[in-house]
Order: structure tokens, then sequence, then C-alpha cells
């Protein structure tokens, strides 16, 4: 049992844990201590002298957002004194800002605004002149304007501590500190924007956003990200149609604030100019040529119906991206409608064994949120900072507030050897025997999440179970997987399970009569050994596999439909449409649209109907609809037994932070971006 | 090699700490052993740790850095029984202005301070000692490092000092010329080779100090206070000042005196006795006009103010400081406006920028005294300086923001009638 101090805060009587920060109980108990350096699950400054009250029995004003409680502790936040005290820190502030609100990114959402706003005196005392520094541009995303700084150090901290890449300094010192970035005059660092997020004022802006809105023109949306697996929530800015920025400042989703660059600002493919906007066909020169959505569903479904009759043979590529509902929709398509067991995905970590090995065993599957409470956290062959940059982030934050004990066991420098307890360099396939070397350390843990990446495969997946299993201690896993909805797909079926035709064998078949590819790129480094196959794709973009078919359809990408994807760590989640883009089609209304035409009764292809029915049908899909409804991560069981192996390779992309598969081609700010070292497992 | 006194001494002052200075090579150890050297180190070593602590306690020394802290109540802070290592930190980053006793220390008698620290290594179970001299002081880096390099020659410091069986590292480590540095947690945090920023407290240095282990700081007059502590008793040391405030200090004067120069004289010693008798008066037979009694951080004294003892209680009750031991003083002619002036443009400059009152009250001070100084004086300016003064005071992260606040808050309510000369010059111009 913690020890419960009494206190009074304003005549309030409270009861609060010994030691908690009076900022913080009197936060809990409706009481505003403003501020500005104090954010929580960063380290404390006291920098702004903000948060001064008056504790009675104490000479001067005490800084609340330092002080703890303690037993009998009567305090005032709403005094003449603190009240004088706080207006007084404003107007120091105020002398060198420049007041340039009007044209200021930040207007309307300041917390300097709102502080004068709330506690601020009605004119200003400084007449002297201001100090003056010019803006400058640190990279294509941070853009940083000296004199709107008020030094409260957030953006070094967030840099610092919660992303673990330490870009942001200050020099100088007095009047004329400055927050600097690391290579003097202009940054490297993982360009996430999580210092122009925390930012109370103006002073970082980001390359994309600044000078487009105002943020109360906007709509915010909050939906998925479409990158990496990791399932961030990300709040879109809208306006017109057209996303205007991305963040989560409502600390919405299971990543709180965090978000990476990705999640942050490559959404910009939505608007890219080669974005298909009309079915097209390829004519008898063998160029492709616009037709009508009419005319493409009954052409698919013409060429469907016939190779179905003569009992060709099929293959269905599905996606890493595309929701729940359209990849169950897909598989059941092939399955009922086409007849074919020939259905598959890019697969990126072997989800198919991991499930077989640990058949049974219900509480083994880590949340992201497990990472963050663990004792223990081991890394097995990958790099989280670049491929799964909020797993990374969250068992850095466990570390730093928890003092977990962090492990990685991979074949190269990782930023997790930063925090880790040990670190163990292995030779690419050597990971197992790198996990054993710390059978000792582990089994002293109290409890542990395992992480590992696709270097285990098959056996090495059982292997890593039964060395979990024998540690003695509770054990979870996450099998990492690439992207947001590689799990999903794994889940709703898109595997060739019961002897289907993998990727590779459907891609080298001469045989195949029809490939349907629906949001992949499988082509982009192979070649199709069917000369005949009448090849249907489903894309955003002309991809080296769409440049292949003869048909290809106009789709929408996540932040333009509803469903619901499954990340990496097997949480559902919903996505929410943040825009149109004209001419294109859900990938879930597509194919609902040629199964009408080929008279196949598939249900009813509206995301809630369909996800209704993978709720009853899917395994440890039966989540509670109140969750994920209102936004939140509802964890999936899919723990069913034996899962048979399956046909053809597993690997990761090896996707950096800055790449993430064929989209990044077409985002400008993941293009614009200095790739910085690392990317242990890039390919 | 003789060194040559910057000043003569007085024969009023009672020269316990700077009794050696002016010898025949003076900073020579074999000088500082054949009188009276490490004589107290040999005493100390016979003793417990708990005695050696008793004794400073005793002898009622109060730090010399400035706030006077009893040096011995700080000493048993230290929990001796820690498993990390201990360190001691020597402050030398003497950057108060008015202040220049600690390098006499360093330069004429290195090895009484180096003494009082092993004597302090003795007392806490501490092995390594740090040096932290400030960056203006270059040529005493050289001298302190040839200092320590005599003693470890001999057997002072390093392995088994003087058979003894103890160990002590001595290291001098620079400065970048920052007065914050000379705050105990900024000190340390640039120590460790950060940014000169103060740290929060708690904890304090004594429990997480240099690299987070418990470190004992004091100032260089505070260590070369100790020899002569352990070697004649602290009760002897105690009776040469006045209750609570023992010893002897090294004060500082300069400005408007016949003989400015650094005096040590007992705690307790009458102000205006000193001025008059051992800084030899204010040339010309001028009118004293104030005094700052302890560096530039310590509120101003009138004239009519000066008639006290000059012991850390006597000027807290006038509500004023000791501090540092550097006194200005100012006759009849000098103009307070560019007195606070002065300071604050020093204290403008020199603050860390950590806490916004600091950061931006001192520079809008400068700004404000620097436009009325230039002719551009309005009347409400007066109480606006006094005003951003106080919402500075006790609001700042560190002391910085204090020490500019109280001078100035002193000069704006003292000397009003010099801000209003200045108003009534400026309407005259303006007139004509």
């Amino acid at each position: 049992m913690p020890d419960i101090v009494n206190l009074t805060i304003n005549g309030q009587a409270i009861q609060a844990e010994k030691g908690t920060l009076l900022i913080e109980v009197a936060r809990q108990n409706g009481i505003e201590i403003p501020a500005f350096c104090y954010y929580e699950g960063l380290t404390l400054q006291a920098a702004c002298r903000m948060c001064l009250v008056e504790v009675e029995k104490t000479p001067k004003l005490q800084v609340g957002c330092t002080l703890p409680v303690a037993d009998g502790m009567v305090v005032h936040t709403e005094s003449e004194i603190v009240r004088k005290a706080r207006k007084g820190t404003l107007e120091f502030l105020l002398t060198n800002h420049p007041l340039d609100c009007p044209v200021c990114d930040k207007g309307g959402e300041c917390e300097l605004q709102d502080m004068v706003f709330r506690y601020g005196a009605g004119e200003s005392r400084f007449t002297e002149r201001k100090q003056h520094v010019d803006e400058q541009q640190w990279s294509p995303v941070v853009y940083f304007d000296a004199p709107r700084c008020i030094l409260c150090y957030r953006c070094v901290r967030v840099c610092n501590e919660g992303m673990g890449v330490g870009a942001l300094g200050v020099s100088n010192r007095g009047v004329i500190s400055e927050i600097v970035p690391n290579r003097h005059d202009y940054l490297e660092c993982d360009e996430c924007g999580a210092c122009i997020d925390i930012c109370p004022v103006g002073a970082l802006t980001s390359g994309s956003y600044r000078y487009q809105t105002r943020p109360w023109e906007m709509e915010h949306v909050g939906t998925i990200c479409t990158h990496c697996g990791d399932g961030c929530r990300t709040t879109l800015g809208v306006r017109d149609d057209k996303i205007m920025r991305g963040n989560n400042r409502d600390s919405s989703g299971i990543n709180g604030e965090f978000l990476c660059v990705k999640g942050r600002y490559a959404f910009d493919f939505v608007e890219h100019p080669e974005r298909l906007q009309s079915p097209m066909l390829r004519n008898a020169q063998g160029e492709f040529e616009p037709i009508s959505w009419s005319k493409a569903f009954t052409t698919i479904a013409e060429t469907f119906t016939a190779v179905k009759a003569r009992g060709g043979k099929f293959g269905v590529i599905g996606s890493n991206h595309t929701t729940n509902e359209e990849n169950y929709f897909l598989q059941k398509f092939a399955r009922q409608g086409l007849g074919t067991k020939n259905i598959d995905h890019h697969r990126t970590g072997d989800l198919a064994t991991f499930f077989d090995a640990l058949s049974g065993k219900n509480a083994a599957l880590a949340t992201a949120g497990d990472l963050y409470t663990a004792k223990a956290v081991l890394v097995v062959g990958a790099d989280l900072a670049q491929q799964h940059p909020f797993l990374s982030y969250q068992a850095r934050a466990n570390f730093r507030h928890h003092n977990a004990h962090i492990y990685a066991v991979t074949s190269g420098p990782v930023r997790e050897d930063n925090q880790a307890v040990a670190s163990v360099r292995v030779e690419a396939g050597g990971e197992l025997v790198g996990v054993e070397s710390l059978r000792d350390k582990l089994k002293a843990e109290g409890d542990l999440v395992i992480v590992f990446g696709d270097s285990i495969q098959g056996d090495g997946v059982r292997k890593l179970v039964a060395f979990g299993d024998s540690l003695g201690i509770p054990v979870k896993y996450v099998c990492l997987v690439d992207y947001s909805n590689s799990r999903g797909a794994f889940d709703m079926g898109l595997i060739p399970r019961d002897g289907g035709m993998s990727v590779e064998q459907m891609l080298a078949a001469k045989d195949l009569d029809v490939l349907w590819v629906v949001g992949a790129n499988p082509l982009k480094n192979a070649a199709l050994g069917s000369s005949h196959a009448f090849v249907v794709v489903q894309d955003l973009f002309m991809t080296e596999t769409a440049k292949r078919a003869d048909l290809v359809l106009p789709a929408a990408s996540a932040y333009e439909k509803n469903g619901t994807v499954t990340n990496v760590c097997g949480e559902v989640q919903k996505l929410k449409q943040a825009v149109k883009v004209m001419g294109t089609k859900t990938d879930l209304e597509i194919m609902g649209s040629i199964a009408k035409e080929m008279k196949l009764n598939l249900g009813i292809w509206l995301p809630d109907k369909v996800f209704a029915e993978i709720r009853k049908t899917v395994h440890g899909y039966d989540v509670p609809l109140p969750v994920v409804d209102t936004g939140g991560a509802a964890p999936t069981m899919p723990l069913n037994g034996r899962v048979p192996a399956l046909p053809g390779a597993i690997q990761s992309a090896g996707d950096t932070l800055f790449t993430s598969g064929s989209m990044s081609r077409y985002s400008k700010i993941l293009n614009a971006v200095i790739e910085s070292p690392g990317g242990l497992y890039r390919r | 090699m003789s060194k040559k006194l910057y000043n003569e001494p007085s024969p009023l002052e009672t020269r316990i700490l700077s009794k050696r200075f002016g010898l025949e090579n003076s900073e020579l150890l074999a000088t500082y052993v054949a009188h009276d050297g490490f004589k107290a180190f040999r005493k100390a070593r016979e003793m417990k740790p708990e005695e050696i602590i008793e004794e400073v306690k005793t002898s009622a020394l109060r730090g010399r850095g400035g706030a006077g802290f009893p040096t011995g109540l700080k000493w048993s802070f230290v929990p001796r029984s820690s498993p990390k290592p201990k360190y001691i930190v020597i402050n030398a980053d003497e950057s108060e202005p008015g202040t220049c006793k600690d390098r006499l220390l360093m330069e004429y008698d290195p090895h009484q301070m180096i003494e009082g620290i092993l004597i302090a290594g003795l007392a806490l179970d501490a092995h390594k000692g740090y040096l932290y001299i400030r960056g203006e002081y270059r040529y005493l880096i050289d001298h302190m490092d040839r200092a320590i390099a005599e003693a470890y020659a001999q057997g002072y410091l390093g392995k088994n000092i003087l058979g003894t069986g103890f160990d002590f590292d001595l290291y001098t480590h620079s400065g970048a010329g920052a007065y914050e540095c000379g705050e105990e947690t900024a000190l340390l945090d640039s120590l460790e080779g950060k940014r000169g920023i103060p740290r929060m407290k708690p904890p304090f240095p004594a429990v997480a100090g240099a690299w987070a282990s418990p470190t004992l700081l004091n100032n260089v007059e505070t260590f070369s206070a100790i020899p002569a502590i352990i070697r004649d008793g602290g009760a002897a040391f105690a009776a040469l000042g006045t209750p609570k405030n023992g010893g002897t200090r090294l004060l500082c004067v300069s400005g408007h005196v016949n003989k400015p120069g650094v005096y040590e004289v007992p705690l307790g010693y009458p102000m205006m006795k000193f001025i008059q008798d051992i800084a030899g008066g204010i040339p010309g037979g001028k009118k004293l006009k104030a005094v700052i009694p302890g560096g530039s951080s310590c509120p101003i004294l009138k004239a009519d103010e000066c008639d006290i003892p000059m012991d850390y209680d006597s000027l807290a009750k006038i509500g004023s400081m000791l501090g540092s031991g550097g006194m200005v003083v100012m006759d009849e002619t000098t103009d307070m406006v560019k007195v606070a002036l002065r300071i604050m443009r020093f204290y403008a400059h020199e603050s860390c920028g950590w806490c916004i009152p600091c950061r931006e009250g001192t520079t809008w001070l400068k700004k404000i005294l620097q436009r009325f100084d230039d002719g551009g004086g309005r009347a409400e300016d007066v109480g606006l300086l006094g005003e951003l003064s106080k919402n500075m005071l006790g609001r700042t992260f560190c002391a910085l923001g204090d020490a500019a606040a109280m001078p100035t808050i002193s000069i704006v309510e003292k000397f009003a009638e010099d801000f209003e000369k200045r108003l009534a010059k400026d309407r005259q111009m303006v007139a004509v």
C-alpha cells in the first residue's frame, strides 16, 4: 500500500500518494497549475517558473512541478501573490516573444497565448528592442523560429529521452540561449517531428504544415497510420478534402503522442499527382486506356466467370495495407466465389509457426502496452527504431520510467543498446545462440516480452518459444510483421492453406489464367511466369505490377476509407475516412461490385457488416465492439490450436524509418529527408 | 621565486590563512612544510573522522564562497558510509565582482589548500578531488598543476600519503568563463562535461553530486582555513571571530579607497574601521556614499548603514550579506545609475538562461538602465526597475536571479534621488 497523505489545495481537502508531484495531484483534482516546461513523462526542469504556488509555512513561492506532496501541506494556487507571480513570469516571457500571432502557425492552439489570455497582463510595459534571430530551416520537416522560443526544453527532452536520438541541444547562454540542431545548422535525426508537436509555442514548425491553414479551420480525423505495423493512431487535420497535417496531440490511441515521420508526415502520397484516378484497360495496341467503372466490372466479371467455368487457374494476392474487411472479403471471394485456394500476401513474419508454437497459451501475445510495463524486453534480430519505431519508443519509455531491463540480440548496433543491460552481437542466423547466452539473466527477470524479427522462422520460432517456456517466468511475444495490416492479412486468411499456391508459386506457374492483385506489388523484382494470364490490379499507383496488368483499378488508400486493421501485436483498431480522392473506390467496394457483377452472393460489402461477420467467424476476433467503436485497440486471440506450415517465403521488406514499401516512393516528405545511418536489417 | 604581493599587508590584520603570504617562495611545498605545513594533516590522521568534523563544527567556520553555510554541518551531510565513491570538489570559480581572494590563496599558498582538502578526504573517506578553477584564471591552472605535481613528487598526494596508507588524487579542471558555474550544482554539471546549468535540489551534492556520488563542495578559502583549525583547534579559530562566525576571512576591498587590496581580519571586524584604518580611507577626503559589502550580489549599504561589525549575522540583520568578501567602496561622486547599470550588465551577461525570470528579467533591467543612463529615462522607469527586480526575487531557479535583483532593489530604493537627478537633467536638456 502506498503512503497516503492529506493536504489542502485552495481549501479543498485532498488525499494523495506521498511523494507525488504537487502539479499532478492538483491536476488529478481538477485544479490547474499552469506550466510550460513540466511535461508528463519527461524529466523535470523547473525552468519556466509558471507553476509557482504558495505553500503555507514556506518562506517563498514553491515550484509545483518538482514539489512532492507531504502530509499537512496547505497550498494556494490562486492567491493574489501567486497570480501576481504568474503575471510577472508571463510578462518576462513576452519581452522577447515576437507576438506575431496573426501569422504564427500555433495561433489558436498556442499554450503561451492561452496562458496570457488566462493569467497575463492587458498591456505591455516592455518598450525596449526585442532580441531577434532569423528563422532557420533544419530539415525538410523542421523549421525553427528562435524569437518565439520560450526555452521550455520540451523539444530537447522529447528528442533525447522519448526518441533516444538527442538531436537537439542548447547553445549560448542568457537571453541569447538558443535551441540548436545536432549538425550545427541542420538536423540529422529521425525527422519524427515530436519536437514540433511538443513545442508549446510556434518556435518549431513543420515544413509541410506551416503557413497552410489555421487550426480551427480543420476537421480532426483520428485514424490509424497506414505504414508500419505498429498501429499508431494519427489524427489527420483535414481542410477542404485535403489532409493538412498528422499528429496525435490528444493522446488517443495506443501510441499516446508518439508518431514517427511516417505517421506524422507521410500522408502526402494521397495527393501525389501520379495517383490512379480511373480504371484502365490495356487496348489492342498494348496501351492503357481509361474505361468506365461499369465496363471494368463487366470485363473482370466476364473473364473471372469464364475462367472459373472452364476450371482455369486463379491466383489471388492480397495486401498488407488493406483493411480486415477487405482482406476477409477477398479470401471469401477467392475461396467461395472463384473456388481457388491460391491466395497469399507478402508475408513478413512467420505468424503461422508462431501461432502454432503458442497454440493453447492464451496469455502469450504481448500488446504494445506490455512493452511499456514488462519488467524486461528482449529484442531478437530486429532494428526496432528503424522498422517499428513505436515499439522501440515503448521499450525506451519502459526503461526510463520503470527501469525495465532491455536486452538486444542483433547482428549490429541498434538503438536499444543505449538502454540495454546486455547487447549480444551475433552473425545473421546465430540469433538463437545469442538468446541462449542470456538465459541466466533472463531467468532472473520478473516477466519478459520477446520481440523477434523475420530472422527467426520455422523451427527457430519453435525453439524461441521453447526457450521462453523454459525460463520459468511469464513470457509474452511479438512476432514482427512489416505493415499496417500484415497481421490482419494473415488472420483473415490471405494465406495458401489447404494446399493453395504461395505468391512465388503463382508467379512461377506457367498455366496461371488469372492473377488478381489487390494492393500489392509482387512483380517489383519478379517476372510473371504465365504469359497468357489476365492480370487485374487494384492499387493507388502504377506500380511494376500494375504496369503488367490488363486491367488496373484505382483504389482508395487507408486514409480514404473505413474499416479495421490489426497491428503487429494483434490489436484491432478502426480506420476512419479522412478524405476522398476523386475517381477511386475502396477495395471493398471494388470487390463487392465485381461479386455483384458475377452474381455471387458473398454478403453485403459494407465495412461494419463484414466486420460483424469477422467477429463471428474469425477465431479470436470476437472483440468488444464498444472498444473498437470508440477508437480503442482490442487485442485479438487467434491462438486456436495447430496451424499447418505454409508454402512460400517469409521475408521482411527491411524498410527503414524513411521507407515504406512502394508507398514511400510517392511521399514527398519521405523522399526529401536525409536517410540517416542505421537500418541494420534494411534490404 | 619570490612573489610580489599585490598590496602591502596592514599591521591591523590577523593573518592566519595569509600568514605565509610574502614569504620567499611561499608557493613551494618546502616553504609550506617549514611553516607549520602538514602538521594538521598528521594530527587529523590520528583523529577519528567524526572528531575532525566535530572540530570543524567547533570552529564555527562558515563557507567563504558567499552563502556562509556552516562548514562542519555541510561535511556531516556527506554519507561517509556510502558504497559509492565520495568526491571533494573545490570551488575556485571565483567570479563574484569585487572578489579576488581565492586567487591569492592559490597563488601564494597552494599547499595550505591542498592540506585542507586532504583533511576533508580523511573526514569523508574521499580519495579524489577536483579543483574547478575559473577559465579566466588560466595562469592559476598551470600554477596549481605545478603545486599538485610537487605534492605528488614529495608524497603529499597520490598513493599512501606520507606513509599513512591514505590515498588521494587531486585534479585541476578549467571552467569556461561562466559566472553561473560558481553555483555548486552548475559547477558539477560543468565538471561532468555538460552545459553549466544549476541542478534541481534535492538531491543535494552531499548525497548525489559529481557523477551522482556523494560530494563535498567548498570554496578555496574554506579549505584553506581547515589546516589552522585542526592544527590549533576549532575553539581557537572560533575565538578569533564572533559567536557563530568563527575565525578570520580575507576581505577584498576595491573602489574609492587609498589602499585597495586583500586583507585578513577576524569576523566581526568593524566595517568603518576597516575602510578607514586598513583600506586607508577615501581618497581626496571625499565622503562615503555607499558600500557593497561582499560582492556585487549583496544589497548595497548607504554610508549611514556602514557602522557595523562585519559578520554574517550583523549584515543579514540590516538586509545585506557578507557574501564572498568583495567589498566595493563608493564615494560621494558616484552615480548610482551607472552602478546599477554596471551590475545589471554583468548579471544579464552571466545569466545562464535556464529559467525565465532571470533570463528575461536581467536583460530587460539592463536595457532599461542602459536607456536611462543614455538619457532616455522616464519617470515610471524607477518604479519599474524595482518591480521587475521583485518579480525575479525568490522566483528563479538558482540564486543568480536573486543576486541580480537584490542590489538593484536596494539601489533603486536607497538612491532614488540619483535617478531623479538624472531625469531632471534629461528634462533640462530637452528644454534647452
